[in-house]
């Protein structure tokens, strides 16, 4: 199983320095990819743009949306802002672009995007990117690794309609364990070869716990008394990290991402740590 | 720390131990609405491993209940006559009033304060540090706040009363007993020397139909008594306050809200088939108690509790949901040999597989799969046979060697039979160029019949049956290749889809067109010239493909078929042309080979085919000479619900086989030699498709 880390794009307050470095480190660590995270209505950076500056210092390292929320944009920006990051980072190999209808009705409502379609249009914009449509598709978007996330029946057999793999939420082993049953058996209903690629995640922060908490209290506030679970699962030991990466791997997990909850470098160099 | 905990009932009582034993100095008061010694239904049950939790969580108590327990380690299945046993299930039950005592001598001596006879109007006037409703399915507090917890509550299953009765089991008893106005079924068990609960249940029909839905307590009790006589002997069925209900499905997205927490039936019911509700019930308090020890904080220790516990509780809310969805349709299983529905019974909940049972009960075991190889054609004094996976299957003239089934391309079916399946199959074969799914499929022209050939000598060789799947993509087809991708039109190229209906598939999707009588013909005699050549080709099994929204099924749905002529409509009209395919097939196939259909039984969409609707589909295919079903579900349009898991098929086809009455073929992500073994041991199945994917050449097992 491969590990990667997330940028802190979303933790409010980063600056240019911040994530500049922060993915400077994880090029140079034993991370196999940095990830972003997409949320509209909050103090955060956009994911591709995070992306492109991720691209601009690194050289190795694979980027990934884990997720962005397809939906917020129209099917030729989302292929357009994902083709571009993949020119910038030299290649679309670089890029795995992991799409979600996202959680949150109001970066639907901020964007201009009626919410209940939210599926119908991740779909459409799937099949877009797959060059369905025989119109103008970028071609630089033709290797990148796509994922599809979500939890309900429909998101699996959207993401074994269209993507190469799954991108889970997050949770313990057994919740990955038991959406990789399901993921799986759509990619056979779909009558696809082989297997889905199995991305998870997790928060962690191997510094300041309580400013962990915290961050992940507000940045899920919106769901109300899940903002607490999420808090609480949130990885604060090396030791947390290692059995959750132990737990996923055992659970086929192919790519594990890590996501920070505390914007301070230190966390980079003690995850490196932790996970050689 | 004050607590308040509303409802005296297992779960309130436990917690209220286990708290106060934690630290003395919390206040704890538990308040009732009913006097200490009223109690509603008799004895209740638990397994195992519920007992060492009790015995960890609080030793005098687990020693008092124990000590007037009844065990047994015997399921009866009474059932035409015959009395089924199977052993190795360990249970204990016990009176509820009985261990409602217990608990609350051991609150009395630990100075929990108990009121009893307080009703509770209205939830602001309970205060305290944390605030506990254990006040049961009707729970005030979660109606009051049923928008916070998200709560759901629905009937489920069949109409029940709950009955004591004097006589006294030695086994957890199951009865069915078939009456002129259907089938009524009891679940029975004994709970202490001298007593047992004895439940009846039977289908709201036949409940109205025998008039139960008039009767008074009394008469019920007296109708039972009568119904079960046989069982019940000089014995007596005793009522408290024994009316007919309906079981209230309860669930909750969260299970606290600031510091009001649910627990036990407030929070979450399973359905009493499986007997697990006073179990979930000390478990939740067990686990709450653990996490008001761990943290100080009493929001965290809600949020830990939930997170220990919901996981755990949604496994057993499935398996209940399975099982009583197995008792509302049982009597569709009733034409099935008695061992056969015993195995049915006690796999339904899908927590016990076959490998399961013959861990339990080996001799149960043996003499189950005994009786399926004699079934199977076997020799009638066999005493022991292979596991059931391995019994041949005679079917349309022919015999197929074992129940597994591999999907193989043409290439590699020499290598799908040494592999061990007893059919090979082919993907879909597409009866004419215009009728492929994408530009590589394979079809069944003139040029192709020798290579076929020899791909169908090859599984022949290593001793399998081969079988092709012909269809045609409708509008479905001209898409990319499948490995970036499904239903992904091709950049370049292609070719004009047809379909029932000018609907395109899904999104980006070309639009097809409506099919006229020329494109009819033309379709009905390529699949017959299909026929003709998979029978030259040496193919041992025709599946003509209905399903997953490719042409033919495409005429079945009134998702993908609006037409307005004699083709669209009615089930029967949406039927029609798929049958004269059929027909066409069948003419053209010959009549000593076996011919199967594959069907989606449900689109899994609003507005589409249901289940039951699919098994009418299902009965009016085999009327038209299929001989097997291969049940599938969904993919009838792009935007389906589908719901995946381990086997997700199984329940299917269990109902297409049983109510309609044809052998079935199901997949639905089989992944172990123990799933196929219990679908066909359990007649759930016929043959199953094993997903190729799980099983990998046994050298990189140890990789």
């Amino acid at each position: 199983m491969r590990i990667g880390i997330g940028l802190p794009n979303t933790i409010p307050g980063v600056d240019r320095d911040l994530l500049l470095e922060w993915a400077r480190r994880a090029d140079a660590g034993p991370f196999s990819s940095v990830a972003v995270l997409d949320r509209l209505v909050y103090d955060a950076v956009e994911p591709f743009t995070a992306l492109s500056a991720a691209a601009a210092v690194s050289e190795r390292v694979r980027l990934a949306t884990m997720i962005a929320i397809g939906p917020l944009r129209s099917p030729a920006l989302l292929a357009k802002q994902a083709a571009s990051v993949a020119t910038l980072a030299g290649g679309a190999s670089r890029l795995t672009l992991g799409l979600g209808v996202g959680a949150r009705p109001d970066d639907y409502e901020a964007a201009g995007v009626e919410h209940s379609a939210r599926g119908a249009r991740l779909s459409e914009q799937l099949a877009y990117l797959r060059g369905g449509r025989g119109e103008q598709v970028y071609a630089a978007c033709d290797g990148v690794e796509l994922l599809v996330g979500g939890a309900s029946g429909p998101a699996f057999a959207r993401m074994a309609r269209y993507a190469d793999g799954y991108a889970h939420g997050g949770g313990p082993p057994r919740a990955f364990a038991a959406a990789a049953v399901r993921a799986r058996a759509a990619w056979s209903d779909l009558g696809r070869h082989g297997r889905p690629a199995l991305w998870g995640q997790a928060y962690f922060t191997l510094g300041d716990a309580d400013r962990g908490a915290a961050y992940l209290r507000d940045y899920y506030a919106f769901t109300g008394g899940f903002a607490e679970r999420i808090a609480a699962a949130n990885l604060t030991t090396a030791r947390a990290v290692k059995d959750l990466i132990r737990g996923y791997a055992a659970e086929g997990c192919d790519e594990l991402v890590l996501l920070p909850t505390v914007a301070d470098l230190d966390d980079v160099d003690r995850l490196a740590e932790v996970i050689v | 720390m004050k607590v308040s905990i509303v409802g005296a009932g297992p779960a309130g009582l436990y917690l209220g131990i286990l708290l106060k034993k934690a630290d003395p100095a919390h206040e704890i008061e538990i308040v009732e609405r009913n006097a200490p010694d009223a109690t509603f239904g008799w004895g209740v049950v638990f397994s195992g491993e519920t007992l060492g939790a009790l015995r960890d969580a609080d030793p005098p108590t687990y020693v008092e209940i124990t000590d007037t327990f009844a065990r047994w380690d015997t399921v009866d299945v009474r059932y035409r006559g015959r009395l089924l046993r199977s052993r190795g299930h360990t249970f204990s039950g016990i009176a509820r009033r009985r261990l409602l005592a217990i608990l609350q001598r051991r609150c009395q001596e630990l100075g929990v304060k108990l009121e009893f006879g307080v009703e509770i109007d209205a939830p602001e006037s309970i205060s305290g540090d944390l605030i506990v409703a254990a006040d049961g399915v009707n729970s005030l507090f979660r109606r009051h706040y049923a928008d916070k917890f998200g709560s759901t509550v629905e009937p489920q299953g069949c109409k029940y009363v709950w009955f004591g009765t004097d006589l006294v089991l030695d086994a957890f008893r199951f009865i069915f007993t078939d009456t002129e106005h259907g089938l009524f079924q009891v679940h029975s068990y004994p709970f202490d020397e001298s007593t047992s609960t004895f439940i009846v249940e039977c289908a709201e029909p036949v409940w109205r139909r025998a008039g139960l839905d008039r009767m008074s307590e009394q008469e019920s009790l007296e109708f039972c008594q009568r119904l079960f006589a046989d069982d019940l002997g000089d014995h007596r069925l005793m009522s408290n306050k024994s009316i007919w209900l309906d079981f209230q499905r309860v669930s909750n997205r969260t299970w606290h809200h600031g510091n009001v927490v649910l627990l036990g039936d407030a929070a979450h019911t399973a359905h009493f088939s499986i007997g697990s509700g006073t179990k979930l019930a000390m478990e939740d308090a067990i686990a709450l108690a653990a996490a008001c020890i761990r943290h100080t904080d009493v929001r965290t220790a809600l949020v830990d509790y939930e997170l220990e516990r919901q996981p755990g509780v949604e496994r057993v809310q499935r398996a209940a949901d399975e099982s009583a969805a197995f008792f509302s349709r049982v009597v569709h299983s009733t034409h099935m040999a008695p061992r056969q529905f015993a195995a049915n019974l006690l796999t339904r909940s899908g927590r016990i597989s076959h490998a399961g049972l013959a861990v339990r009960d080996p001799e149960f075991v043996r003499a189950l799969e005994a009786w399926f190889a004699r079934s199977s054609g076997g020799s009638g004094d066999a005493r022991f046979a292979p596991p059931p996976l391995f019994a041949p299957l005679e079917i349309g003239g022919t015999t197929v060697r074992n129940r597994v089934v591999l999907e193989s391309r043409r290439t590699a079916m020499a290598d799908a039979a040494l592999a061990g399946a007893g059919l090979v199959t082919t993907g879909l074969v597409a009866v004419v160029l215009d009728g492929r799914i994408s530009p590589h499929d394979p079809v069944l022209d003139d040029a192709q019949v020798a290579e076929w050939r020899s791909a169908v000598d090859g599984a022949h060789e290593a001793g399998a049956l081969a079988m092709v799947r012909l269809g045609h993509a409708g509008r479905r087809g001209a898409t990319e290749p499948r490995d970036r991708g499904v239903d992904v039109p091709l950049r370049a190229g292609g070719w004009p889809l047809i379909a029932a209906s000018a609907l395109p598939y899904g999104p980006s999707a070309r639009t097809p067109t409506s099919m006229d009588a020329d494109d009819m013909e033309r379709v009905r005699a390529a699949f017959a010239g299909a026929a003709t050549r998979a029978a030259a080709a040496g193919f041992d099994a025709l599946e003509l493909d209905a399903a997953h929204g490719y042409l033919l099924a495409g005429f079945l749905s009134p998702l993908a078929n609006r037409r307005e002529d004699d083709y669209g409509g009615s089930e029967e009209s949406r039927l029609r042309f798929p049958l004269e395919v059929l027909a066409a097939v069948r003419d053209a196939w010959p009549a000593e080979r076996l011919l199967a259909v594959r069907l989606s039984i449900t689109d899994w969409a609003r507005g589409g085919v249901a289940a039951d609707e699919g098994i009418e589909l299902a009965r009016a295919v085999a009327a038209a000479g299929a001989q097997l079903i291969h049940v599938e579900a969904g993919q009838t349009i792009a935007g389906g619900v589908p719901e995946y898991r381990r086997g997700y098929l199984t329940t299917l086809s269990d109902r297409v086989r049983n109510e309609a009455r044809v052998p079935t073929l199901v997949g639905g992500y089989l992944t172990t030699l123990d799933e196929v073994n219990t679908a066909v041991v359990t007649g759930r199945a016929d043959l199953c498709l094993l997903d190729l994917s799980a099983i990998g050449p046994v050298e990189e097992v140890d990789q």
